[in-house]
């Protein structure tokens, strides 16, 4: 029954985007893509799969970041297309996504607008997917609080915001703060939708951004070894909606170093398996890369139930992944750098 | 809206219940309020119209629901994989079917009903029986295929969504679903079965 009323609205999408994960590259792809030579075989490899002629038109030097830009600009058509057909609440599952991609555009505007860049050279450069109206306006802010009521109050992060108000100026430290609160508020609310949302989208949505928000409190521990963040700070900026909390999170308040972050692992089945193979010898894969490889299974796993809202969440953090081992395969062929082709994270 | 609708529904209709029998209490007419009372002074006809009225359209609820489950899933696989839309058309006749099991038990029904004479009736008891009887089969069997029918829409209907998807994804597993397509409609089979079954006591009308 469930089934039938969820295809009411969203089963055309469903469809759709199923559709669009049969294009996933597979195994055999990536192999043909590492065995190039240049990027014009690249290109014709690439013309063979899902992605068809989208770099016929470009000009014969290919380079890397063209390619990086055709690959996001067919990733944002196909998702915006999806965004435009959906309804409540789809579409406000859809627009909870672009959430994360307009935190990243901010920071990276405030950033660019901190050291002196001009506007107009920094707009390009943001995901087309996380872009709103108010963006060119952002370079009028000076603290947090001019950044909040002429900036994002009218942006649908402002309930996000409220938490880093009180920070002092924008310097780089803050910055750093300002892109985890935000990061937290924006990931607990999107887990609070899924969870009220029910069935299976809270049973999949939530294994992942739990999943998520673990990872983000697990890295930003280890980076802040070494820095001015104190360990009060740090535990204000761990989202409180994964497994580890709040136990693991308390724990890792507490660490010191890689070892003690480590050893709270190793109380999570999931977690101490990641921590288990990585290590930053060569020919080790780095902890990043694991868990970026247990996101992809965490997303194929959703792809195994229907009528849920969670494989376009999934599609769309796949097709990135997928862009990012496309770009990595070229730029070790641009590079002629071919001793790490293979650390790509295959999706299939 | 869903949740306001269907809320403000059992309000309603809750307190009419509890509004009628406090009436009929509080007025001496307390017997009223009696299942057996309702029965029995309920004329047949009534009973027939309704069997029937729920035969075909618990069905065509059910097959509509499949239907649309099914449709837009074929429709939303077919844009990326357009060799799924004729095969799995297939689907499509699975729930159109259950409709037809409905519409079959409704003539079949409809041919039964028959007007008989209130006099001649209230004279006999055997005629009464009878009369009384065929109506409540009529509902039974209308009831019995239109619950039926509506439940294997709805697993036809699903399990077709999934097969279009799958197909879409995967040509080799369509057959393998329709394995289990088949087996969903034939659920809709047993219930007409029963109801024909049912329909054939029936003996409506004026002669013993």
């Amino acid at each position: 029954m469930k089934g039938c009323l969820f295809n009411i609205d969203g089963g055309y999408l469903e469809g759709l985007c199923r559709g669009f994960k049969c294009g996933i590259l597979q195994q055999s792809d990536y192999l043909n893509l590492v065995q190039c030579e240049t990027l014009e075989d690249l290109k014709l490899h690439l013309a063979g799969s899902d992605y068809g002629s989208f770099l016929a038109n470009e000009p014969s030097p290919l380079s890397v970041s063209v390619i990086d830009d055709k690959l996001r600009e067919k990733l944002v058509i196909e998702f915006q297309h999806m965004r435009n057909h959906s309804v409540e609440p789809l579409s406000q599952f859809l627009d909870f996504i672009t959430y994360s991609y307009m935190i990243d555009n901010i920071i990276l505007l405030i950033t660019g607008t901190l050291h002196q860049r001009p506007i107009s050279e920094l707009i390009p450069k943001c995901h087309p997917l996380g872009s709103f109206e108010q963006m060119e306006a952002i370079h009028v802010a000076a603290t947090p609080a001019e950044l909040y009521n002429a900036v994002l109050v009218d942006t649908p992060l402002a309930p996000f915001f409220v938490d880093c108000i009180s920070e002092q100026d924008l310097d780089e430290m803050n910055i750093e703060i300002i892109r985890n609160t935000l990061y937290k508020a924006y990931l607990e609310a999107f887990y609070k939708f899924c969870k009220d949302i029910g069935g299976t989208t809270a049973d999949t949505m939530c294994e992942i951004l739990a999943f998520e928000a673990d990872r983000r409190a697990i890295i930003i521990t280890i980076n802040s070894f070494g820095t001015e963040l104190g360990k009060d700070d740090r535990a204000k900026l761990y989202p409180r909606c994964g497994r580890l909390n709040p136990d693991g999170l308390a724990a890792l308040a507490r660490a010191d170093d890689y070892e003690q972050v480590k050893a709270v692992a190793e109380y999570y089945a999931e977690y101490s398996a990641l921590f288990e193979g990585a290590g930053n010898n060569p020919g080790d894969k780095t902890l990043e890369d694991k868990f970026f490889e247990y996101e992809v299974r965490l997303n194929v796993q959703a792809f195994l139930q229907q009528f849920h809202f969670g494989v376009f969440y999934s599609y769309l953090k796949l097709k990135e992944q997928e862009c990012r081992n496309i770009v990595w395969i070229s730029e070790c062929v641009a590079q002629k750098h071919r001793a790490k082709i293979d650390n790509y994270i295959p999706i299939f | 809206m869903r949740y306001l609708l269907g809320y403000t529904f059992g309000t309603i209709s809750s307190a009419t219940i509890t509004v009628l029998v406090l009436y009929h209490i509080l007025t001496g007419k307390g017997e009223r309020i009696s299942f057996a009372w309702f029965l029995e002074n309920t004329t047949p006809y009534m009973w027939a119209s309704v069997g029937i009225g729920l035969a075909v359209a618990l069905s065509i609820v059910g097959a509509a629901l499949g239907i649309h489950t099914t449709g837009v899933s074929i429709i939303g696989g077919g844009v990326k994989a357009p060799r799924i839309k004729t095969k799995n058309l297939i689907s499509i006749i699975f729930c159109e079917a259950v409709a037809i099991y409905g519409l079959i038990t409704a003539i079949v029904l409809c041919g039964m009903l028959d007007q008989f004479n209130y006099a001649d009736v209230n004279s006999s008891v055997s005629l009464k029986n009878q009369n009384w009887f065929a109506g409540y089969l009529m509902f039974g069997s209308g009831l019995a295929v239109g619950l039926v029918n509506l439940s294997c829409g709805i697993a036809v209907g699903i399990v077709g969504s999934g097969a279009a998807l799958a197909d879409a994804a995967n040509s080799a597993l369509f057959v393998k679903i329709l394995i289990v397509e088949i087996f969903g409609s034939a659920i809709g089979l047993f219930g007409l079965i029963v109801g024909i079954y049912m329909s054939a006591k029936i003996k409506m009308g004026n002669k013993v």
